[in-house]
C-alpha cells in the first residue's frame, strides 16, 4: 500500500453505514474510524450491531448505504475475497475450522503452496512454523483441529487470518471461550502484533477487557455509534453509560427483595465453595455432589452441591461455558449425571425423566429457545402445549377445545403479540417468542423454576415483563434458579449469587453484599490473587 | 393442527398447495416437449390419457387399483417423514407385506370365515411390513445409522430373500408366484358394481382409506402425533418437552412399515390371491413422490395417489401415440419439481410472513 | 488357469463398481449424497450405445456416455445446490427419471421396449479368456486407475484439500474464499463422468443396451463407498471384494453350495453392519447431505 493511501493514517474508516435485514435495522448511520497500528475496542450490548458492522467490513454483508474505506481505498460493498486481499481478516466467534484437517491444512486452505500439481506440504508446514514463531501463536502444524484445546484452536484462527496477510485483524468476542491464562496469552500476542504495525479491532462487551487491551474505543448502542473514546482518558463507568444510554447505576439499583434468611455471611474465604448448610427437606431444589461429564467426556461439573429455597431467586453468574448449561440440563433431566443427586422438595428426582420432573413441579425456561424452548413451525397454541401434552388428553387423542381455550387465555394473560394462537412461533419477535415459553412454564403449577438466560435477545419491554414475572414467582414462594451471562441481571434479581467457574462455585454470596466489582474477579477465576 | 382458525391456517394451506401445483405445471411443460419430439400433439395425448383413465369404468377401476397401493406407500413415507426420517424402504416393506398375506392365506384352512381370514392376512401384511420397518428403526435409534442407507440396502436384501423363498421353495413350477390361497379373498369392485367389471379394483381400497383417516387422526389429533411431529421438526425441543426421541423414531418406522405392508393386500387379497415376484415393483419409490406431492398430509396423499395412479394407467392408454414410458419421465419430473419448489416456496412465504408479523407487532404500542 | 479366469472375471465385474464408486466418493466427499449413481450409470450405458450406434465407433460412444452422465449430474447440481432440494429425494427421482428416459428414447431411437441393436465395442473379444478384450479397452484402464488417482487427488492436491474441507465444514471453507458452490458443481460433474463410464463399460462390453441394465450396480457402488469409509483405496478394496464374491458365486453355480441370492446380499448386509458400527463405525463426511 502506498504512502498516499495511508494518509490520515486510518486503517478503517466507515461513514454513515446503514444495514437493514428486512424490517430490522442492524446499523443506522454508523461512523467508525480505526487508526493504523492501534488496538480498537468495539463495544456494546448484545444486538447493538457490532457484529453486523464488522461483517460489512470483512465483506460478508453489503451495506444498505454508507461508505467504507480501508487504507484510504473505497471498499464499500466488497466481498470476502477482496477484503482478504486488502488485508482485512476476521476471526469469528464460532470457530471456522475444519475439524478433520490438520492445522497446516486449515491455514493454507484456499491459497495452498504448490509444487507441480501437488500441495507443497513441507513448505506449508514450515510457513506455519515460521509464522507461529514470529507471532508467538505456537501450535503444532501437523495436528488435526479435533485434537486441539479451545485456546489452541483460537490461535489457529488468528494464524489463519495472519497467514493471509491480514494487517487489519477483527476479533469477534475472542475471550468468550478462553480461560484467564489463555486470555492473558492472547493479550500478549495482540500487543506483539500491534508492535509489528498491525491494526486490531476487538469486538467485546466486557469492560475489563476494553480497559486492559484497547487504545481507542467505539461504543455502539441500538445500531448507532454512540461514542468514540480514548481508553487512557476514560473510565469503565463512562463506557457503560455510553453502552446503556443512561447511568449504569440503574442496572445495580436495589430492588425490593424478599427477606433472605438462608444466606451465609459473605466472609467465607474466596475460593471456598459453599456447600449447603440448610436442611435439604425444606429446600425447593437441592443439588448434592453433582459430577457431570461434558460432550467431550471431560468433567464439566465437579462435586457441586447447593440449595434453592422456596421464595428465593438463586442467581448463577459466570462466563459462559463454565458448566452452567450442563448443570441446567442435568437438573432438567436432559443429561445424565456421573454421580450426585437432584431433589425437588423432599423427592429425589435423579432417576426421573423430563416429564416426571415436570410433573413433580419443575418448570424450565431453556437457554436456547430456538433450539429447545420452541418448535418454531408449531403454532403458538401448540407450543403452549410442549411438555404438557399428556395433560390435554381426551378419550381419543388430544382435547382440542381445551387446548384452544388454554391458548386464548395464556396469550391474553402474557400479552403475546400478535394475539392469534394459530400463528407459527417462527413468525413472532424474540420477545414474544420468549413470552410463549414463559407463559407455558410459569402459567402452570410449579415449585421450582429454572430460568436460563431468560432475557437473551428480547427487547426492553419484554425484559421488564420477564423480570416482573420472576419476582412474582419469588413472592409466590417458588424457588427460582436464575442462570444468566448478564451480570447486571443477576445482580438486579437474585437473593443469593454464586459465580460458576470451571464447573464449581467460585463464590456464593448474599446479593446485598455483591457488586459487579466484587464478582468480576471470581468470574475470571482470578479471585485468589485479586482478592488478596 | 386445526386449532382456532386464523392467518396461520391460511398461510399454511397456501404454502401446502402452491408448490405441488407448480410442480405439476412444470411436469406438464416437460411432457409437452417430449410429446412434441415424438411428433404428436400434446392436447390429443392428454385428452386420450384422461379418456383412458377417468373416461370409462374399466380405466377408472384400474386407477383405483393402483391408487390403493400408492396411498399405503405414500402414508408410509409421510409417517416416517413427520418424525424426520426418510423411509426409502417401502419397496421391501410392501413386498414383505404381500408375501406374509399370501403365506397366511395359504396356511389357513379353506373353511376359515372370510372376515377372520381377511383380518388375519391383513394383520400379517402389516406385521411383516412393521418388522421390516423396525430394523432400520432400531439401527437408527440404537446406533444412529442412517435410515436412508439402511432402508435402501434392506430393500435389496428383502427382495433377494423373498426371491429365494419363492423361486427355490414356494413357486408353482414354471412361474414366479406361489399357489393360490385357501382363504382371505377380498371381493373386486366389479362383483358389486358391474361397471367396474374386468378391472383389478377391489375393496381393499377401503382399508387404504381407513388407514389414511387413522394416520391423519394419529398425526394431528393425538398426543403421539404431536410428539411425532415435534421430533421431526426439532428433536432437541421435543426432548425438552419430555419426548423420548429414539423411541419415537422406532415407533414411527414400525408404523411406517406397517402402512407399506398394508399395500400388499391389494394385489394378494383383492386381485390375484397369490404372491408374485415384483407384484408392485416401483410402488414403494412412487410412494415417496405421492407423499411429497401430498405434502405428507393424508388428504394430500389420497389426492396425489390418484394423480400418480392416473399417470401410470394413462401411460397404457396413450401407448399407441407415444411410448407409455413418457409417464415414467413425468412422474420423476414431478418429484424433482416438488422437491425443488417446496423449499423455495417455503422460504419465500416465510420471509413474507415474518416481515408482515414484525410490522404488525412493532406498530402496536407495547 | 482357473485363477486367471477368476481374476479376469472379478475385474470385469468390478470395473463398473470401481468407476461408479470413484464418482460417488468425490460426490459424498464434497457433501452431496451419491444416491443418483445408478441413474448416472444407466444414462452412461444408453449414451454409449447411442453414440457407438450412430457414430459407428466406441470412442464416440464413450463421449456420448460422458455427456449423458454430465447431464444427469447437472440436474442433480441444479436441484440440490441451486434450489437446495433434498438430496435423497432428488437422487431417487433421478434414478426413476433415467429409467423412464432411457426407455422412452430407446423406443424413439430403436423402436424397441427392451434392447438396442448390436453396437461396436472396443474389440478384442474371442481371444482366449478375454485378456486382450480387457487390455484393449480404455475403460478398463480408467476403472483400475480411478480410485488410486482419486486418492492422490484428495490427499495431495489443492483441489482435494478443498473438496475435503467443503464436505466437512463448507462455511469454514467459504470464509477462506474457497468457491464452495463451484467446487461442488465441478465435483458432481466429475462424478457424473466417472459413473457414466461405469455404465458405458457395461453396455459396450455387452454390445447393446438393455432396459435397466445397470440392475442396482450404482447401489452396490454406494455400499462399497460406505463399507470403505469414504477412503478411496478402501473403497476400491470393497468393490473388488464384492466383485470377487459374485465371481465365486457364478463359478460355483453348478455346485449349488449357496443360493445365489445369499451371495447377492453380501454387499448390502456388510454395509448395514458397517453403519451400525458393530466393527468400527463408518462415519460419513460431516456436511454430507446438508447444503445451506
Amino acid at each position: 500500500m502506498s504512502v498516499e493511501a495511508t494518509v490520515g493514517s486510518f486503517a478503517v474508516r466507515m461513514q454513515k453505514v446503514c444495514k437493514h435485514f428486512g424490517a430490522v435495522h442492524a446499523n443506522r448511520d454508523v461512523d467508525f474510524e480505526v487508526a493504523v497500528g492501534e488496538i480498537h475496542a468495539l463495544v456494546g450490548e448484545n444486538g447493538a450491531g457490532k457484529s453486523t458492522l464488522m461483517h460489512i467490513l470483512s465483506g460478508l454483508h453489503t451495506p444498505s448505504s454508507g461508505l467504507v474505506e480501508v487504507f484510504g481505498h473505497d471498499a464499500t460493498g466488497w466481498g470476502t475475497n477482496a477484503a482478504i486481499a486488502a488485508g482485512v481478516g476476521m476471526v469469528h466467534q464460532h470457530f471456522m475450522l475444519v475439524p478433520t484437517l490438520t492445522v497446516a491444512e486449515n491455514l493454507v486452505l484456499g491459497r495452498e503452496p504448490v509444487r507441480g500439481l501437488q500441495i507443497d506440504r513441507v513448505r506449508a508446514e514450515s510457513d506455519v512454523r515460521t509464522l507461529a514463531e514470529r507471532t508467538g501463536l505456537r501450535v503444532d502444524p501437523t495436528r488435526t483441529i479435533a485434537e486441539l484445546s479451545v485456546g489452541e484452536a483460537q490461535r489457529v484462527e488468528i494464524l489463519k487470518v495472519l497467514y493471509r496477510g491480514a494487517r487489519v485483524l477483527v476479533l469477534d468476542e475472542p475471550t468468550a471461550v478462553l480461560s484467564p491464562p489463555e486470555v492473558d496469552e492472547l493479550w500478549t500476542v495482540l500487543r506483539g502484533l500491534r508492535a509489528q504495525g498491525d491494526t486490531i479491532i476487538i469486538i467485546t462487551h466486557k469492560l475489563d477487557e476494553v480497559m486492559a487491551i484497547s487504545d481507542t474505543i467505539t461504543v455502539m448502542r441500538d445500531g448507532r455509534s454512540a461514542a468514540r473514546l480514548a481508553t487512557a482518558n476514560t473510565t469503565p463507568r463512562d463506557i457503560a453509560r455510553a453502552m446503556v444510554g443512561r447511568d449504569v447505576a440503574l442496572a445495580l439499583d436495589a430492588v425490593p427483595r424478599a427477606p433472605v434468611e438462608h444466606t451465609r455471611s459473605p466472609s467465607t474465604s474466596a475460593a471456598q465453595v459453599a456447600v449447603s448448610a440448610s436442611s435439604s427437606s425444606e429446600a425447593a431444589l437441592a443439588v448434592r455432589g453433582l459430577t457431570v461429564l461434558g460432550d467431550r467426556g471431560n468433567r464439566v461439573i465437579e462435586a457441586l452441591s447447593f440449595d434453592v429455597q422456596p421464595g428465593e431467586i438463586f442467581g448463577i453468574a459466570g462466563v459462559e461455558g463454565n458448566g452452567q448449561s450442563e448443570l441446567l440440563d442435568v437438573i432438567a433431566g436432559l443429561r445424565r449425571a456421573e454421580s450426585g443427586s437432584v431433589h425437588l422438595g423432599h423427592r429425589d428426582v435423579t432417576a426421573f425423566d423430563v416429564r416426571s420432573r415436570a410433573d413433580a413441579g419443575l418448570s424450565h425456561i431453556p437457554e436456547d429457545r430456538h433450539r429447545r424452548g420452541l418448535i418454531l413451525d408449531y403454532s403458538i397454541a401448540e407450543n403452549l402445549l410442549l411438555g404438557q401434552q399428556h395433560r390435554f388428553r381426551s378419550r381419543l387423542g388430544l382435547d382440542h377445545a381445551r387446548i384452544a381455550e388454554h391458548a386464548a387465555t395464556q396469550v391474553q394473560k402474557f400479552d403475546i403479540r400478535p394475539p392469534d394462537p394459530s400463528l407459527a412461533a417462527r413468525t413472532l419477535s424474540g420477545g414474544n417468542q420468549q413470552k410463549i415459553v414463559i407463559a407455558r412454564e410459569m402459567g402452570r403449577p410449579f415449585s421450582v423454576l429454572l430460568a436460563a438466560q431468560p432475557t437473551r435477545g428480547v427487547d426492553v419491554g419484554a425484559i421488564e415483563f420477564i423480570h416482573a414475572q420472576l419476582r412474582d414467582a419469588r413472592a409466590a414462594g417458588k424457588g427460582v434458579l436464575l442462570v444468566s451471562a448478564d451480570l447486571s441481571e443477576v445482580l438486579a434479581l437474585a437473593d443469593r449469587i454464586a459465580v460458576m467457574y470451571e464447573g464449581q462455585f467460585a463464590c456464593l454470596l448474599p446479593a446485598n453484599a455483591c457488586t459487579a466489582e466484587l464478582l468480576g474477579p471470581y468470574m475470571t477465576g482470578a479471585s485468589q490473587s485479586s482478592a488478596a | 393442527m386445526t386449532t382456532p382458525h386464523g392467518n396461520g391456517m391460511l398461510m399454511r394451506a397456501a404454502q401446502a398447495l402452491l408448490a405441488p401445483v407448480l410442480a405439476v405445471a412444470i411436469a406438464m411443460v416437460v411432457g409437452d416437449l417430449l410429446i412434441l419430439t415424438y411428433g404428436e400433439s400434446p392436447g390429443t395425448v392428454y385428452s386420450l390419457l384422461l379418456e383412458g383413465t377417468w373416461g370409462n369404468a374399466y380405466g377408472f377401476g384400474q386407477v383405483m387399483y393402483k391408487t390403493m397401493t400408492l396411498i399405503c406407500t405414500g402414508l408410509a413415507f409421510a409417517y416416517a417423514a413427520r418424525a424426520g426420517l426418510f423411509n426409502v424402504g417401502a419397496e421391501g416393506q410392501l413386498a414383505a407385506g404381500g408375501f406374509a398375506a399370501a403365506i397366511i392365506g395359504l396356511l389357513l384352512p379353506a373353511a376359515t370365515p372370510a372376515l377372520v381370514a381377511v383380518l388375519l392376512c391383513t394383520a400379517g401384511a402389516m406385521g411383516a411390513g412393521a418388522v421390516t420397518g423396525a430394523v432400520p428403526g432400531v439401527l437408527r435409534a440404537r446406533f444412529g445409522a442412517s435410515e436412508v442407507i439402511v432402508t435402501i440396502m434392506l430393500n435389496f436384501i428383502v427382495l433377494a430373500l423373498l426371491n429365494y423363498a419363492v423361486a427355490s421353495h414356494l413357486a408353482v413350477p414354471e412361474t414366479l408366484h406361489t399357489e393360490v390361497m385357501q382363504a382371505g379373498f377380498v371381493a373386486r369392485l366389479g362383483t358389486w358394481l358391474p361397471a367396474f367389471a374386468g378391472s383389478a379394483a377391489n375393496f381393499t381400497i377401503v382399508a387404504a382409506l381407513v388407514a389414511a383417516v387413522v394416520a391423519w387422526w394419529v398425526m394431528f389429533r393425538t398426543r403421539s402425533g404431536y410428539e411425532l411431529r415435534a421430533v421431526g421438526l426439532q428433536p432437541d425441543a421435543a426432548e425438552y418437552g419430555g419426548v423420548n426421541v429414539p423411541r419415537t423414531w422406532l415407533r414411527a418406522m414400525i408404523w411406517s412399515g406397517a402402512f407399506a405392508g398394508l399395500g400388499g393386500i391389494n394385489f394378494v387379497l383383492g386381485y390375484k390371491h397369490y404372491y408374485e415376484e415384483g407384484f408392485a415393483a416401483g410402488s414403494g419409490f412412487l410412494g415417496i413422490a405421492v407423499a411429497l406431492v401430498g405434502r405428507n398430509h393424508p388428504i394430500g396423499i389420497i389426492a396425489a395417489a390418484l394423480l400418480f395412479a392416473t399417470l401410470s394407467q394413462g401411460g397404457l392408454a396413450v401407448n399407441a401415440l407415444v411410448p407409455k414410458q413418457l409417464v415414467d419421465i413425468l412422474q420423476a419430473v414431478v418429484i424433482l419439481a416438488v422437491a425443488t419448489t417446496v423449499p423455495e416456496v417455503q422460504r419465500l412465504l416465510q420471509r413474507a410472513a415474518s416481515a408482515a408479523v414484525r410490522r404488525k407487532s412493532t406498530e402496536q404500542p407495547t | 488357469m482357473i485363477l486367471l479366469a477368476f481374476v479376469l472375471q472379478t475385474m470385469r465385474i468390478a470395473i463398473p463398481y470401481l468407476l461408479a464408486a470413484a464418482g460417488g466418493v468425490i460426490s459424498e466427499r464434497v457433501g452431496v449424497i451419491a444416491l443418483g449413481l445408478e441413474g448416472m450409470m444407466l444414462a452412461g450405458a444408453f449414451g454409449a450405445v447411442l453414440g457407438s450406434y450412430y457414430g459407428g465407433n466406441a470412442w464416440i460412444g464413450l463421449l456420448c456416455a460422458m455427456s449423458a452422465g454430465v447431464i444427469v449430474a447437472l440436474i442433480l447440481a441444479l436441484c440440490t445446490l441451486r434450489f437446495r432440494a433434498n438430496q435423497v429425494v432428488v437422487g431417487i427421482a433421478l434414478n426413476l427419471l433415467v429409467i423412464g428416459a432411457t426407455r422412452f428414447f430407446l423406443r424413439l431411437a430403436f423402436d424397441s421396449a427392451s434392447n438396442s441393436p448390436r453396437v461396436e465395442g472396443f474389440g478384442g473379444e474371442g481371444s482366449g479368456l478375454g485378456v486382450m478384450a480387457s487390455f484393449s479397452n480404455p475403460i478398463v484402464w480408467i476403472g483400475l486407475l480411478a480410485l488410486p488417482a482419486l486418492s492422490w487427488l484428495l490427499w495431495r492436491t489443492p483441489f482435494g484439500l478443498r473438496v475435503r474441507a467443503v464436505g466437512e465444514k463448507p462455511e469454514a471453507a467459504a470464509t477462506l474464499g474457497v468457491p464452495v458452490r463451484s467446487l461442488q458443481v465441478r465435483s458432481l460433474l466429475l462424478c457424473g463422468v466417472l459413473a457414466s463410464l461405469g455404465g458405458a463399460y457395461l453396455a459396450l462390453d455387452q454390445h447393446q443396451f438393455t432396459d435397466s441394465m445397470t440392475a442396482g450396480r450404482g447401489f452396490i457402488a454406494l455400499a462399497a463407498i460406505i463399507f470403505g469409509r469414504w477412503m478411496p483405496m478402501r473403497v476400491a478394496a470393497a468393490c473388488l471384494l464384492f466383485a470377487a464374491a459374485e465371481t465365486l458365486q457364478i463359478q460355483l453355480q453348478g455346485a449349488q453350495l449357496v443360493p445365489s441370492q445369499f451371495v447377492e446380499i453380501i454387499p448390502y448386509v456388510l454395509t448395514i453392519v458397517a453403519l451400525a458400527g458393530v466393527v468400527g463405525k463408518s462415519v460419513p463426511p460431516a456436511a454430507l447431505g446438508k447444503v445451506s
